[in-house]
């Protein structure tokens, strides 16, 4: 190695620190980057590693259910439908969103059960979800998650990750842990109220014949600048029974027969919010005389396996809105919004397994 | 010396945008890093991440264009050759990272099957088709490139930090929003 090429190189940065006051200003130039690089690294909870971020809430997830490689980390297990949504233009006089112009949108949906596991046998006390992109005529889209209970369970991110571990089977029995749960309930006595809410509203038969219910907030904003707090929900239009059964797939095989037969419907109600009604405490409903507008009907007349369906990458972000609709305050939509893409960046790097219900199953 | 013949700065343009580029990439780096570990934060840091991307990415097209057109200041003679090939260097890495970085998470929303949203109805088209694993990729290669960035720009205000306060050659004049006329009087006619 050219040692005497190293030295000329070195001499000249080297001999200006002998000028006054150069080192000084050296150690300045060294302090002034050493905190800008403090803050950033702060910032992005290089120092604060028990805070609860997104990876923390997914990790929850993760100990609670185990890793299943290429699965969403809740609600795993499910089946992707397609149909489209017709407005009746009702919604129009609360938001000034393309999708509440009379006409029809092609929308992507899926059916959940609520949990991480994607092969768990269905059960009638199981929360189903269903989860819609409406795909507006401009390009913009609406994602909306909805589950089949009229309040969720907490109302901070926190509580979210607390009540999940609290909720979960005790690691060393693999057995319900009631004394856990208590605890947090004695805590939590939003969430204890909550439960009797969900409770008053006894699940429905199925995925057909189920409301869901958006649950979280948001504002509706019209063309007149006027902005109203609003909740959405979808009504089932059909009651086809779905009869209880210990078969692993119950819901998902009846959902299946039920959509191959005639085509499913649910109305897009709003509920619309008063001054004073709360938004940022999903746990609260809104009093039940609060207007409800029928904005619409959504038609499913489409079934696929996650495994052949786009559907499968697609994130249902509760905040992918489109201009006209805005989040509230409620807490636990930016939470839900950096979690799901949490899960969803984890998820779409791993390889992908087949679905519990299978391209066979759904006969398409 | 040919120097006489360079301008001691670079084109007004090019001042405006460096230190309008060097707020907001700042500004981007610590929304941005700051906005993967927030749950709370996250949908209001995103709503401005992504407008303010794209807007970095035209600004970055207009620098360099300009850059192209214009004549560049020299480096001071107190710059060795060695360092002038590393100050070109990293110069020509702080603008592949001006356009890979927005150009990657344009991208990576693509594949992921995101609306490109910027504000109200508005929005970008997808560049690349819904695909998982290429997604995975683009979200990977997004963060690789920005700790690049913030490295990178660490190293470029150190390097320019230590030849204006210890060196006190003047580096700092070529980019000076105002004009500055040097002590040999170059810039007089």
């Amino acid at each position: 190695m050219n040692i005497g090429g190293l030295k000329h190189i070195f001499r000249p940065l080297v001999a200006p620190l002998r000028n006054p006051g150069a080192l000084g200003r050296l150690v300045a130039i060294g302090a002034l980057l050493a905190v800008t690089t403090g803050l950033f690294l702060y910032a992005g909870g290089w120092f604060t590693p028990g805070a609860l971020t997104p990876a923390a809430i997914i990790g929850t997830f993760e100990r609670v259910n185990g890793v299943h490689p290429g699965f969403r980390r809740n609600h795993a297990k499910g089946v992707c439908v397609t149909g489209y949504f017709e407005s009746n233009g009702a919604g129009q006089s609360l938001s000034k969103a393309l999708i509440f112009l009379p006409g029809r949108v092609p929308i992507v949906g899926r059916f959940a059960l609520a949990g991480g596991l994607p092969y768990a046998s269905d059960t009638p006390q199981t929360v189903r979800s269903l989860a819609v992109l409406f795909k507006l005529p401009d390009g913009e889209e609406w994602r909306t998650a909805m589950i089949n209970i009229p309040v969720f369970t907490v109302n901070t991110p926190q509580a979210f990750a607390d009540f999940l571990l609290a909720s979960a089977p005790d690691p060393a029995t693999g057995k319900d842990n009631p004394t856990a749960r208590n605890a947090f309930l004695a805590k939590h006595p939003e969430t204890a109220a909550a439960l009797r809410v969900i409770r008053s509203h006894p699940f429905s038969s199925g995925f057909a014949d189920s409301p869901y219910y958006a649950l979280n907030a948001f504002r509706f904003l019209n063309a007149k600048g006027e902005s109203t707090p609003v909740r959405w929900w979808m009504a089932p239009d059909q009651t086809s029974q779905t009869a209880p059964s210990a078969a692993r797939n119950y819901l998902f095989d009846a959902l299946i027969a039920q959509v191959h037969a005639t085509p499913l419907h649910w109305r897009l109600i709003l509920t619309v919010g008063q001054p004073g009604d709360p938004t940022a405490d999903a746990t609260l409903p809104w009093p039940p005389d609060r207007k409800q507008i029928d904005a619409g009907i959504l038609t499913i007349d489409s079934i696929e396996s996650e495994d052949t369906s786009p559907a499968r990458d697609i994130n249902f972000d509760p905040l992918v809105l489109p201009d006209g609709i805005a989040p509230s305050d409620d807490p636990l939509l930016s939470a839900r919004s950096a979690a799901y893409s949490q899960s969803f960046t984890r998820r779409e790097g791993e390889h992908k397994d087949p679905s519990a219900i299978s391209t066979e199953k759904v006969g398409k | 010396m040919s120097t006489t013949k360079n301008p001691t700065q670079f084109a007004f343009l090019s001042r405006i945008l460096h230190w309008l580029m060097a707020a907001l990439l700042v500004a981007m780096l610590f929304i941005g890093v700051a906005m993967v570990s927030s749950l709370g934060n996250y949908h209001r840091l995103l709503t401005i991440h992504r407008p303010l991307g794209i807007l970095i990415l035209i600004l970055a097209a207009i620098r360099l264009a300009t850059r192209m057109l214009t004549r560049l200041p020299a480096f001071p003679p107190s710059m060795p050759q060695s360092e002038r090939v590393v100050a070109t260097a990293s110069e020509r890495l702080l603008y592949t990272l001006f356009f890979a970085l927005p150009l990657v998470g344009w991208a990576m929303l693509s594949a992921g099957h995101y609306p490109i949203v910027m504000f109200g109805a508005v929005h970008l088209p997808p560049i690349l088709p819904a695909r998982p694993g290429l997604y995975a990729a683009l979200r990977a290669t997004h963060t690789v490139l920005a700790y690049l960035l913030f490295i990178t720009f660490l190293a470029h205000a150190f390097a320019v930090l230590f030849h204006t306060l210890v060196l006190r050659d003047g580096l700092l004049n070529r980019m000076v929003p105002w004009s500055v006329r040097t002590a040999e009087g170059e810039d007089r006619n």
